[in-house]
């Protein structure tokens, strides 16, 4: 789990390139995202803005876990539950009339604190592969409350009766707004998140991934910093949550199958733990190759499984520190 | 409430439980001697599941389809094994995770476009078909009389396997401190070989018996493996003991809480809330149980490791 920050410190010539690089990365996805609207013009516009919107807000709760495995080693296989608490959030209130994006949202992010406290605060107390089955174990039971919650739908899901309105307007209806909503929101929790991992917290919480027990005898406590993190991650999923029920103006529990969790572990590892950007370079590649592979055949998990396999055995660290040694 | 009505709701969690046990015991062995954590083991239920469907519906008996069905389950898993799951052992736990859900995708898949996304079914066999009276006029099926008996032979065996032969002496030796066994001369990778081979027959056998009360489907094996993860961390990750009590104690109480539940709210809410609150809370109950475990005993009720 370290291979993905070893490679950076290594060769002291190549430094100054690789760091360069290492700001190119970021730099380079959100210019792309940020033209992307423009160049969207030229083709099926609401399929690929669509597709983009998706593709961010996915990289978000992929960001959200990448906080978790790459700066904390805390492999949580139930985050897609925190996305569906987001949803929910904006679909139960919707259904009752309240269409508010401020009021959803600040319900969204309630829910999940409160959520990731306790579930945290439990699972927390657990290492290693007891913590992957107890994160997957709470996010399925969060799964199976929201199949039984027949007046919200139940197993089917509800459709949205609109998208959230802003201080009482539709602006979100236009699929170019959501869009930048969805851009602005990535680049504002991306840079909070690197001001996060570098601050004295996110030391902290990297010292106890590499030595838990050396943390505690100068006089931290991981488990605190660990449990707070849990939650910001939690909040920030279900903000995507949120983002995600507008983009699809539909809620169902497939939004929070472990299946689901299992997608946001894979992009996070595809693009490169510990980087923050990586996670949204491997939701972009994630959603685009599924996007491709479905494309082909209705049957493209028989590729894309294989293929992840594959990713697993033998792309050992992900794209980005890929990119990142490649020399010019 | 009832008393046959009751009697037959612990019969059925009784039943599931034991399900769920053939599924947990081969999880909980595979991950106390080798660390490896198995995400595809769910798959191997599924398979199984699908090879009983098939060779029944092939030579028309379900004995012989259950027959045909296990050496196939068992050649599968140790297919499995060395094709994947041997290169991921010296990986870390996130790597075995990612690859084995990289399986299930492939193989939910596989068996959609093996046998079509339909759901199969398959008639229960001649000889056990028909039902037993139960006190107070209520009957129960002899077929899930027989997936308890079929259970509870293979919980005896396998208590037999582990805990009289020279096999079972090594696999817990194994479960609690693998190094220091192969350290002692014992082949540790042929004993997993045996392990996971095992494992994988029994979730295997699991499948193809539920094949005439469920139906046969992809994905079947998703829902179970998280059950059986709740099991074996409840029980104590290596334990077979463990597992097979906390097995019953999951098959139990999910399957009373859902009989339950809304029967004992309606004594304090109007009935069709009482009905909508308890189907909602019924299926949280063996988490919220897990949960209560964990705050107690962190590492399950029977752990295998010191």
């Amino acid at each position: 789990m370290t291979d993905a920050a070893r490679p950076v410190e290594q060769s002291v010539p190549a430094a100054a390139p690789a760091s360069l690089r290492r700001i190119m990365v970021p730099i380079v996805v959100f210019a792309g995202l940020a033209i992307a609207p423009w160049i969207a013009q030229f083709g099926t516009e609401s399929f690929i803005l669509s597709l983009l919107t998706r593709v961010m807000v996915l990289g978000l709760a992929a960001l959200s876990l990448d906080l978790l495995i790459g700066y904390a080693g805390l492999v949580s296989f139930g985050q897609a539950a925190f996305i569906g608490i987001g949803a929910y959030a904006v679909g139960i209130l919707a259904s009752h009339g309240i269409n508010g994006i401020a009021l959803q949202t600040a319900a969204a992010l309630a829910a999940s604190a409160i959520f990731a406290a306790i579930t945290g605060a439990i699972s927390l107390r657990t290492r290693g592969v007891y913590f992957i089955m107890i994160t997957l174990a709470f996010g399925q039971m969060l799964f199976f409350l929201a199949t039984s919650l027949a007046a919200y739908g139940g197993d089917d899901g509800m459709t949205l009766p609109s998208r959230s309105l802003f201080l009482g307007y539709d602006l979100l209806d236009s699929d170019r707004a959501l869009y930048y909503v969805a851009f602005v929101t990535l680049g504002l929790v991306y840079l909070a998140c690197r001001m996060l991992v570098a601050s004295r917290f996110g030391r902290v919480l990297r010292g106890a991934r590499q030595n838990p027990v050396r943390m505690q005898a100068i006089g931290f406590s991981p488990y605190r910093y660990q449990l707070v993190l849990y939650i910001i991650a939690g909040m920030i999923a279900a903000l995507a949550g949120v983002l995600l029920a507008n983009t699809s103006e539909f809620v169902s529990p497939a939004t929070m199958s472990w299946q689901r969790s299992g997608d946001l572990i894979f992009m996070v590892v595809l693009g490169g733990m510990g980087s923050l950007h990586g996670a949204i370079l491997g939701a972009i590649v994630f959603l685009l190759a599924e996007e491709v592979l479905a494309g082909f055949t209705e049957h493209w998990h028989i590729i894309f499984g294989p293929l992840l396999i594959l990713c697993v055995l033998y792309i050992r660290g992900g794209i980005t520190p890929l990119i990142e040694r490649t020399r010019p | 409430m009832p008393l046959s009505l009751f009697l037959v709701q612990m019969l059925n969690g009784l039943q599931f439980g034991l399900i769920l046990f053939l599924i947990a015991a081969g999880l909980t062995l595979v991950f106390g001697v080798m660390d490896f954590i198995n995400l595809a083991h769910g798959v191997q239920y599924m398979v199984g599941a699908y090879l009983a469907a098939m060779f029944t519906a092939l030579t028309g008996n379900f004995l012989f389809g259950l027959l045909l069905a296990l050496p196939t389950a068992l050649a599968f898993g140790l297919f499995l094994e060395v094709l994947i799951f041997r290169k991921l052992y010296e990986r870390d736990h996130l790597d075995q995770v990612l690859a084995t859900f990289g399986v299930i995708i492939t193989l939910n898949e596989a068996v959609k476009i093996l046998w079509g996304a339909a759901p199969l079914s398959v008639p229960v066999p001649e000889i056990l078909s028909g039902s037993i009276p139960l006190i107070g006029g209520l009957r129960y099926p002899i077929y899930r009389i027989a997936i308890i008996v079929a259970g509870l032979a293979v919980g005896l065996l396998l208590y037999i396997l582990v805990n009289r032969t020279k096999v079972g002496m090594l696999v817990r030796a194994g479960a609690s401190n693998a190094p220091m066994v192969a350290a002692l001369g014992v082949n540790i990778r042929l004993l997993f070989t045996f392990v996971f081979g095992f494992g994988a027959m029994l979730a295997g056998f699991a499948g193809a018996m539920v094949t005439p009360i469920l139906s046969v489907e992809p994905g079947m094996g998703d829902n179970v493996l998280i059950l059986a993860f709740v099991v074996i961390v409840i029980g104590g990750i290596g334990s077979v003991r463990g597992a097979f009590l906390a097995a019953l104690l999951i098959g139990v109480v999910d399957t009373l809480g859902r009989f339950m539940a809304p029967m004992l709210l309606s004594a304090i809410l109007d009935p069709s809330t009482a009905s909508q609150t308890g189907r909602a809370i019924a299926p949280m109950l063996i988490y919220v149980l897990m949960a209560v475990t964990l705050c107690i005993r962190p590492a399950g009720l029977f752990p295998a490791k010191r």
